[in-house]
């Protein structure tokens, strides 16, 4: 391994022979940055399909009050993106090597994402109470109901996984098993959740907040 | 001197914690907007645009700064955001035509 190995004239160390990473990051993150590629095009392709259904139907329901549901679902909205400012600033302590202020931030960040998922059942079961389900709305429009629980269950699923991975994460490093680049995947996959939250929250929620009152 | 100068790129190379707590109140700025864009009610079209721009503003600052891309290396960004914008306007080339064609045959009668 002393002397440089060459393929036809060519360092082998160099990006372009197979020597090093194009990009200069590790496998793991690039295999996230990959998924939240892939992550994105699902979320995009059932956004798109909520705004095609929602051009095509008349009576497309409105049923968000901006009290409760739209405060409701604005302090999930910042909550979540607290959530996520706790988890920058985690993974900032991580690669300063400060093991306990690193746990402490990621398990605030895994609070806040409870608390998101906490809140978001509740919003859930009002709507629930008011008649709206997966397969029917008091509008007899059961697309919405399919679509709205469909995108934002999908998504309170991508909260609940995140959850458990950040605090898989803090156990984990905490007892030193992980590097700091495993918390930093695991911040990228955190700041995707909360993302796409950012055009879940417009496109369903604010789009279609009731007309009356 | 040149020393600070040193510390103050490194430092910013990993994101300090005042810019952090700088893009996340942009954040929150954004997102007060949108809600009261929603309050005002405007028409569904011109709401929908606002919306998605801001969105999209939004998305850039998570992107650049929380995960990190805008330091990463710059062949890591030109291969993850044109293939996803391009994957996008392809749902949308598919899509929206058609929507806009439904909405126009029920807003005629």
């Amino acid at each position: 391994m002393a002397e440089t190995k060459t393929v036809v004239g060519v360092p082998v160390s160099s990006p372009w022979g197979g020597g090093g990473s194009p990009f200069a990051i590790n496998s793991k993150k690039f295999g996230m940055w990959l998924f939240i590629v892939s992550d994105t095009l699902t979320f995009s392709a059932l956004l798109l399909a909520y705004t095609y259904e929602r051009l095509a139907n008349p009576n497309w329901p409105r049923p968000f009050e901006i009290y409760p549901a739209i405060a409701k679902s604005t302090s999930m909205t910042i909550i979540l993106l607290f959530s996520s400012l706790t988890m920058v600033l985690g993974v900032a302590a991580a690669h300063k090597n400060d093991r306990a202020k690193t746990v402490r931030y990621l398990l605030l960040t895994a609070l806040g994402g409870l608390a998101f998922t906490v809140l978001h059942l509740t919003e859930w079961v009002n709507l629930f109470h008011e008649g709206y389900t997966p397969w029917s709305t008091p509008q007899g429009v059961p697309l919405f109901g399919a679509t709205f629980f469909g995108i934002t269950g999908l998504h309170m699923t991508h909260v609940t996984i995140g959850v458990i991975y950040l605090i898989i994460m803090a156990i984990g490093y905490g007892k030193g098993k992980f590097t700091s680049d495993d918390v930093e995947v695991s911040g990228l996959y955190w700041h995707f959740v909360d993302l796409v939250w950012m055009f879940v929250f417009p496109m369903i929620y604010l789009m279609s907040v009731s007309l009356s009152g | 001197m040149s020393a600070h100068e040193g510390s103050e790129v490194e430092a910013h190379a990993v994101g300090s914690t005042r810019l952090f707590v700088t893009v996340w109140v942009w954040l929150a700025v954004i997102t007060f907007i949108e809600v009261f864009l929603a309050y005002e009610r405007l028409r569904p079209d011109l709401m929908l645009t606002l919306l998605v721009v801001l969105s999209l503003v939004k998305a850039a600052l998570i992107v650049s700064y929380f995960m990190h891309l805008k330091y990463e290396k710059i062949s890591l960004a030109l291969l993850l955001i044109p293939t996803t914008i391009f994957c996008i306007c392809m749902i949308i080339i598919f899509f929206m035509p058609d929507g806009l064609r439904l909405m126009q045959m029920r807003m005629g009668h």
